[in-house]
């Protein structure tokens, strides 16, 4: 791998890693939610939890784009106030990935919850645990293998995300270019043995983070 | 009871879409016999010039283009790979070269039309004062948006011109390459950017940015659009007539209207 190679690599899984561990507190709260508890309004939050998953990548980029830009109404105000620029920045490649693996992580949660007893819950509670203390003794516990395989998901999927990243974060070589947005420029010059050898690592990262997701899925079977 | 509901139901959707698709195939098929549509590949700066165009051409000839407009690099590649176009209107020469380097042109057809002048734009409210590729060395400049510079045509004429004023190494930082040079214009559009280089003509179409500083043609890279038909192209006649058409006095005419330099070696 060159240097510039491994910059790529090395960019694309801190990015994809750091938008994991962002929406994963989110997403377990949303996914809790969803499964545990019945409130207005439900169903709406729950189609626009999934909607990432089957709008166009490039109609959320363009939200997103709209949204956080220069002009956009949180992006004016962080620029103004913060001096904070979203657009065409790493930020931009983390909101991007974040936002469109984020369905990922929470229909996965959702499932495990939903496949926690909840008389387990309900004998922890007669024996006078308060309910933070059952959610982080009982619930999660029972459903971590479930949410740890829905992050890898996420993680994957922010590792290869293509549509939104390029709309918000631009392909700006050592800045904001991914492993996905560096194969299409490789192509587009005509350096195809080097969107190969992109493609090869690709392949190996996803092979891997798949494999442990669904070693995650296949223990708790046997739980 | 509701199973066998629920299969009938999917049945007859399948069915009327797949009807609907038929006929709206064989309705574009009897098109395609009334007129002839010509492909034409051209750089995504020519896209408001040649719509009008394409207006005049189908009135007088009865023909239709079907246009797609892309950084002139991605159409060569797209060419290269086997794409149906009939004719190419790239936006330097280089990405001509590719394509007859590998044969893929129509002897004889290849031309040079157009030509082009580089501008740094601003977004319209922008209160930044550029009057020099130099001022775009300014702290407050931090972004700039360009084409591709190392693939897309207003990417490398930007890469060229700020070479030759001695800026490059100092302003590689700062840019931020697009798809196409229409991208780089919606970016210092929607303020993205707080400045870009494109073609005269494209911020010409804009309403969104003003020219802070035009790149006189004498010191700027030597800008050409040539244009040439397709060898596998199945209507090589029809496209050596477009090719004659947009040379034409007329077709000319209104490339200068929209602010290309008609290109003194096609005369």
């Amino acid at each position: 791998m060159s240097a510039e190679e491994l910059q790529i690599v090395w960019f694309t899984l801190r990015v994809a890693a750091l938008s994991t561990v962002l929406i994963l507190p989110f997403g377990i709260v949303v996914a809790w939610l969803l499964a545990r508890r019945d409130w207005r309004g439900k169903s709406v939050v729950e189609t626009l939890v999934a909607l990432p998953l089957v709008l166009p990548p490039v109609a959320t980029g363009f939200l997103l784009l709209k949204f956080l830009g220069r002009r956009g109404p949180l992006g004016s105000f962080l620029h103004q106030y913060f001096d904070l620029d979203i657009v065409f920045t790493w930020r931009g490649v983390v909101v991007a990935i974040a936002v469109m693996s984020f369905p990922l992580l929470v229909r996965a949660a959702r499932i495990a919850f939903q496949e926690v007893n909840p008389r387990l819950e309900q004998i922890a509670a007669t024996l006078g645990a308060g309910r933070l203390r059952i959610f982080f003794t009982i619930t999660l516990p029972l459903a971590a293998r479930g949410i740890v395989a829905g992050a890898l998901l996420a993680f994957s999927r922010a590792l290869g995300e293509f549509g939104a990243t390029i709309l918000v974060a631009g392909n700006i070589p050592g800045k904001t270019q991914t492993i996905a947005l560096s194969i299409y420029s490789l192509v587009q010059l005509g350096h195809d043995t080097a969107a190969f050898r992109l493609l090869t690592i690709s392949v190996v990262i996803a092979f891997v983070v798949v494999w442990l997701s669904e070693l995650f899925y296949r223990r708790r079977d046997h739980a | 009871m509701r199973k066998t509901l629920m299969f009938q139901l999917i049945c007859g959707v399948l069915f009327a879409s797949i009807t609907l698709l038929l006929a709206d195939e064989s309705r574009t098929a009897k098109q395609n016999q009334l007129t002839k549509e010509l492909n034409v590949f051209a750089a995504a700066s020519l896209s408001d010039v040649l719509k009008e165009i394409s207006e005049n051409y189908a009135k007088e000839t009865g023909e239709r283009l079907v246009f797609n407009f892309a950084a002139s690099s991605t159409l060569e590649r797209q060419i290269e790979e086997g794409a149906p176009a009939d004719v190419f209107f790239s936006a330097d020469e280089e990405k001509m070269d590719k394509l007859e380097n590998k044969g893929l042109l129509l002897p004889g057809t290849r031309h040079s039309l157009l030509s082009n002048t580089l501008v740094i734009v601003v977004s319209i409210d922008s209160s930044l004062r550029v009057n020099s590729a130099f001022d775009l060395t300014n702290a407050a400049i931090s972004q700039v948006a360009i084409g591709e510079p190392s693939s897309v045509p207003a990417g490398i004429y930007a890469r060229q011109c700020l070479t030759q004023f001695g800026l490059w190494q100092k302003l590689k930082g700062k840019c931020v390459p697009t798809e196409n040079v229409r991208a780089a214009l919606a970016a210092v559009e929607s303020g993205n950017a707080d400045a870009g280089i494109v073609y005269k003509t494209d911020a010409r179409i804009s309403k969104g940015v003003r020219v802070a500083y035009e790149v006189p043609v004498a010191n700027g890279p030597r800008i050409s659009y040539p244009i040439a038909v397709i060898r596998d192209s199945r209507e090589a006649e029809a496209a050596k007539r477009l090719v004659r058409y947009l040379g034409s006095d007329g077709a000319l005419q209104v490339f200068r209207k929209y602010g290309f330099l008609v290109d003194a070696r096609s005369h």
